[in-house]
């Protein structure tokens, strides 16, 4: 991890609307400096847009939004990305996919150095073994570990999540979510979910997205460190009213 | 193993099927010969066809490299520069209401009766399939891996060489296959219409000197040249692609589990 603490992040969007259809009016979000920050809303409710437009994935015409951080350094290159889906590269070994950024940005994935890290990483999320295999020899599972150990292979202060564990059975994500809390420590996430139960687990302030322009809810913040264990007590009676701010059951 | 025995029953079954339907029509050998009068053909002249299936074969081999190589940079700078892609699509896809076949004797006229026009004919029957293929390829990289891409700052130039253009190598893979298999037909109607030797002119030779058996020997050894050149690309294909290979497989081992059973 870079020696210099992590931003906050002011995140401020005036309008993010698509041809007939405006997702957002005046939203303001903040990211809290090292902390992760949940999204929770149903399918639909403009939670993945807004973390589009965070990693400039939208375009102006989409989107306008005004971003400030902390240390007043732009935002910008300062991102890593992790998708719903683990976007390996299926004629790269796992790990090739891990160094994949270096080896996009200017070809430095076969410096000893960038190697040595990625093969670090992939044994911190149990893929030591792993490493010369392709894509395809991965489960499920493995296959979003790896994605996580190419997340964290970025090395970047802010990390964007969109729904990464909703593909994976109850067990292996709880495993998952034990994983990326322990590895994200001290990085401001923003982390995008419709699992009232991760967002519990793993967020320091969790945020309900809900209505037609979607407004932000006011934030629950679960008492305790990430991973919180999922029979907690405080964490099932937060489940409820989160459950009930998202209309099911009400 | 069972594969190989069952295609070679249906091979023997076939051949036994054409032998006995010759003699048992009495077709005089000029009409059709039958197998057994094929092979001694194939014996008799063996120098001949070995001779002209040599022409034939460079000039295939020839017109699938430079059709392929051409097709490929095409494809390459359709997608990389918007102002070719204005100019030169309409053009590619207005040039194929051009039946290739009307344009042989044409090809004949400017380039000889030698070899040179029929690699031309194969390469202008290859060159849009090939073009369509691998053009349709590096448009249609997947989102979700070109977003990744731009998030972690990658340079055009890199996303081109890491992402986009192995993405789209199974797209032109089924280009390759479509212009091997289509190869042979440029180069022996090029043939047809002009030439002095290649299998395509020992065909008609023949024919015209009720040569049928001779005739259907030439037309054994192209058809074996095709198969044989077409499934060598495809082994190829397969093992320069590997990731590609393992869906494939997937998809064939489901197909052939009711076959089996």
């Amino acid at each position: 991890m870079t020696a210099t603490p992590p931003p906050g992040v002011r995140v401020h969007i005036t309008r993010l609307a698509y041809p007939g259809h405006t997702v957002f009016e005046e939203l303001k979000l903040q990211l809290a400096a090292g902390q992760c920050t949940c999204l929770l809303g149903r399918n639909g409710s403009g939670k993945s847009s807004l973390l589009r437009a965070l990693a400039k994935l939208l375009g102006e015409r989409v989107c306008e939004l005004h971003v400030e951080c902390s240390d007043d350094l732009p935002l910008a290159g300062r991102v890593a990305y992790m998708a719903q889906e683990d976007l390996l590269l299926p004629w790269l070994d796992v790990l090739e996919n891990t160094t994949l950024g270096y080896r996009l940005r200017d070809r430095s994935h076969t410096r000893p150095a960038v190697v040595q890290r990625a093969t670090q990483l992939l044994q911190d999320v149990g893929l030591a073994a792993f490493a010369h295999a392709s894509p395809a020899e991965l489960s499920g599972g493995m296959r979003q570990r790896a994605a996580l150990a190419r997340t964290l292979m970025e090395d970047q202060p802010v990390v964007l999540m969109d729904e990464p564990f909703s593909a994976l059975d109850a067990i292996t994500r709880l495993e998952l979510q034990n994983l990326a809390a322990r590895l994200l420590d001290r990085r401001t996430t923003l982390l995008i979910t419709h699992d009232p139960l991760e967002a519990l687990r793993l967020g320091d302030a969790v945020y309900t997205l809900d209505g037609q322009p979607a407004k932000l809810s006011a934030p629950l913040r679960p008492t305790g460190r990430a991973p919180r264990p999922p029979g907690d007590a405080q964490l099932l009676s937060l489940q409820g009213r989160l459950l009930t701010q998202l209309g099911a059951g009400a | 193993m069972t594969g190989l025995v069952r295609r070679f029953v249906t091979l023997a079954s076939l051949l036994l099927a054409w032998q006995l339907i010759v003699w048992v029509t009495g077709v005089p050998g000029y009409i059709l010969p039958g197998p057994l009068s094929v092979a001694g053909a194939f014996a008799t002249h063996a120098g001949t066809l070995a001779q002209h299936a040599t022409v034939t074969i460079i000039e295939i081999l020839a017109g699938l490299l430079l059709g392929a190589l051409l097709g490929f940079s095409s494809a390459l700078s359709l997608s990389s520069f918007h102002t070719v892609r204005r100019w030169l699509l309409p053009v590619l896809v207005v040039s194929q209401a051009l039946p290739v076949f009307a344009l042989a004797p044409i090809l004949m006229l400017w380039l000889g009766y030698g070899m040179v026009s029929k690699i031309a004919m194969a390469v202008l029957i290859i060159y849009f399939p090939v073009t369509a293929a691998c053009f349709d390829g590096l448009r249609h990289t997947p989102n979700g891996w070109l977003e990744l891409a731009a998030t972690m700052g990658a340079s055009p130039r890199n996303l081109l060489r890491s992402v986009r253009l192995p993405a789209a190598l199974p797209a032109a893979a089924s280009g390759m296959r479509v212009a091997t298999a289509v190869a042979p037909i440029g180069a022996v109607v090029g043939e047809w219409v002009g030439s002095s030797a290649g299998l395509g002119y020992l065909m008609l030779h023949a024919n015209g000197r009720m040569q049928i058996d001779l005739m259907f020997a030439a037309l054994v050894t192209l058809a074996a040249f095709a198969l044989a050149l077409y499934f060598s690309v495809d082994h190829l294909l397969k093992h320069a692609l590997p990731w590609h290979r393992q869906t494939l497989l997937d998809n064939e081992n489901e197909q052939e589990i009711p076959h089996d059973v």
